[in-house]
């Protein structure tokens, strides 16, 4: 790149070294030139125009969804976040359940999906060869494109039936003094939930761990090897090197459980109840706004269920921000050395 | 050739294996929900794909037969007004951020549409249902497209700043070496040598549009009969498979096996095009 642009300089200056008094036709007059310099001007501020537009839109989203809370925001307060009851006939809402709710299924989830990604990143960053690494992370990637309301279908048909009918007896059977694994295995509840959402983070938590590993340099591999250290010693030094670039791709992972909607809201059992059970139904804060946001009656009910909405921004937005600046700075230490 | 302390080697070579095998096992774990899903929808969709379920419409509740022409039209009709809010948002902020992307305000603009990536698409539901519907006073085709624009942004944007970067920087250079202005640079040489790749990204942000139902539940609600008026309700692809899931009728439940079929196929056919066309140049470029 940098020998191109020498040549280009140098063919610029023979050009216009040896034809001083007239300048070739098409290059600019002066009128030309600022015509130029005004078009360049106008364009960069179209550009920057949109690219505000973007910038304002998280503004504008957190603004009116603040906007359409207030009524809530300011009958319940702090008490909203902890309150249990939530009931549209006698107009009292609390989000306690529901923030409950999204805890354990993510949760879940994540304990369900973090040890699998980071086996698949390191199958893929260090153990495969080049002809079946592309292939898995196609794979993996598609299943990332696999629409929601799809996995939410096969947790219905699928999933759900095959855990009534042989996981959870199972799990009753031999873990059933354990709390979690309490009660009658319904099939729809928590349990479902949380491995729907594993199978959905998956493809997040294994892309983003495998780039971070993948920046790890080359030469760390080597220097382990080169000690006699066994490829799985190297691995482990490789993951203690990349630790908080993994951290925050579990955070992104949290973040994509914490605001996935219909797969959950069809195989969760939508039931506003807190149960130390993974057995027992659930609700979680993006279920219930998915349910009665169309058909809430009172303006006090929309109010909270916007709050609800509201909560699921700050949280998914606070976690993503503080991923990506930490996924950031370790690919970018790593990529400076 | 032993160790001389062979009893801890061979418990290391052992560990390494064991380690090896646990991550080969993970990647069948990882991809067999991929399997399961595609053969499921395979031989269930199959079954109830036929020409009435692209040209006839849904049957009255209980009855079996008919298909989901409204749907389809529906799903063509909000991705078309989500790519007409979300779209130009996107290739213009991308050509800002690749062209002029090196400044404080571009970089939180690039770090806003990542954060925008990670924002559950039911909260942005629930905002175009305060900016459109409300006013509005009336669910519609126009609110469901808003929300379909504002989450095709981050995909949109970012594939369009990554595929402009990739145009070698040569080009530019002997463009503006012929005494070309900059902007006339980007449009009429940079934007047709990325256009590929910017066509494709599109099609992702797209395909990705066109699998989302949560936002749809209370912009564009829904709608069984056949409607192509933007001012009011209409059918999409998956509320339907969602309402047909929830029912009691096999029929129903076979339907919208075929539906996710349709969406699976549609999905998967521009990610291969997405993973064709930018093969060669990804390769160049990372490892």
């Amino acid at each position: 790149m940098t020998t191109i642009s020498t040549h280009t300089t140098i063919l610029i200056r023979e050009r216009t070294g040896g034809e001083k008094s007239s300048p070739p036709e098409g290059v600019s007059t002066g009128a030309k030139h600022r015509n130029a310099n005004l078009g360049d001007a106008a364009f960069k501020i179209v550009t920057q125009i949109f690219a505000f537009l973007v910038f304002a839109l998280v503004f504008v989203m957190a603004f009116e969804m603040y906007r359409g809370s207030e009524d809530s925001i300011k009958k319940f307060g702090w008490s909203f976040l902890t309150n249990t009851v939530w009931d549209p006939v006698k107009d009292e809402y609390g989000a306690l359940v529901f923030i409950f709710g999204t805890m354990v299924s993510s949760l879940l989830a994540l304990f369900l999906a973090l040890p699998l990604s980071v086996g698949v990143a390191i199958f893929l960053s260090e153990l495969a060869p080049r002809w079946l690494e592309r292939p898995v992370s196609f794979v993996i990637e598609l299943l990332a494109a696999i629409p929601s309301i799809v996995y939410g279908l096969w947790g219905i048909f699928v999933l759900v039936p095959w855990l009534r009918t042989s996981v959870e007896p199972a799990l009753v059977k031999n873990l059933g003094f354990l709390p979690f694994f309490e009660g009658p295995p319904y099939g729809f509840g928590m349990l479902a939930a949380g491995i729907v959402l594993a199978i959905m983070v998956i493809p997040i938590i294994t892309s983003i761990s495998r780039d971070v590993l993948r920046a790890i340099p080359m030469a760390q591999r080597e220097a382990a090897l080169a000690l006699g250290a066994t490829r799985w010693e190297t691995t482990k030094i490789v993951l203690s090197d990349g630790k908080s670039g993994l951290l925050g791709a579990t955070l992104l992972g949290l973040g994509r459980a914490v605001g996935e909607t219909m797969a959950v809201t069809m195989v969760i059992g939508n039931r506003p109840e807190i149960s130390a059970s993974l057995f027992a139904p659930g609700y979680t804060m993006a279920s219930v706004i998915a349910n009665e946001f169309a058909e809430a009656t009172s303006e006090l009910y929309t109010s909270s269920l916007i709050e609800l909405a509201l909560l699921l921004f700050v949280i998914t937005v606070l976690l993503n921000g503080v991923a990506r600046i930490i996924v950031w700075s370790t690919t970018k230490k790593f990529k400076t050395v | 050739m032993r160790m001389p302390n062979s009893k801890r080697y061979y418990w290391r070579k052992s560990k390494n294996i064991v380690m090896t095998v646990l991550c080969l096992l993970s990647v069948l774990i990882a991809v067999i929900p991929l399997f399961l899903i595609f053969s499921y929808a395979l031989s269930q969709g199959i079954g109830a794909l036929n020409l009435d379920f692209f040209t006839k419409m849904p049957k009255p509740v209980g009855e079996s037969g008919g298909g989901m022409a409204n749907a389809l039209v529906g799903t063509a009709i909000l991705i078309g007004l989500g790519s007409l809010f979300g779209l130009p948002i996107s290739i213009f902020t991308g050509i800002y951020l690749a062209e002029y992307g090196e400044n404080p305000f571009a970089k939180t603009v690039r770090f806003l549409t990542d954060v925008l990536s990670g924002i559950p698409s039911i909260v942005v539901g629930v905002v175009a249902y305060i900016m459109v519907v409300l006013p509005m006073k009336q669910f519609s085709a126009f609110a469901g497209g808003v929300a379909l624009g504002i989450l095709m942004i981050p995909t949109a944007t970012r594939t369009t700043e990554e595929m402009i970067r990739l145009v070698p920087h040569s080009f530019r250079e002997a463009a503006l070496a012929l005494g070309i202005p900059r902007w006339r640079v980007t449009l009429r040489i940079v934007l047709p040598t990325a256009l590929k790749g910017i066509t494709t990204g599109i099609l992702l942000a797209i395909a990705r549009a066109a699998g989302e139902t949560a936002p749809l539940l209370f912009t564009a609600l829904g709608n069984r009969f056949w409607s192509t008026d933007i001012g009011h309700p209409i059918a999409s692809l998956t509320v339907f498979i969602y309402d047909y899931a929830k029912a009691p009728f096999e029929d129903w439940n076979r339907q919208a096996w075929a539906a996710a079929f349709v969406l699976i196929f549609f999905i998967f056919i521009i990610n291969l095009i997405f993973r064709f066309v930018t093969r060669g140049r990804y390769a160049g470029n990372g490892h």
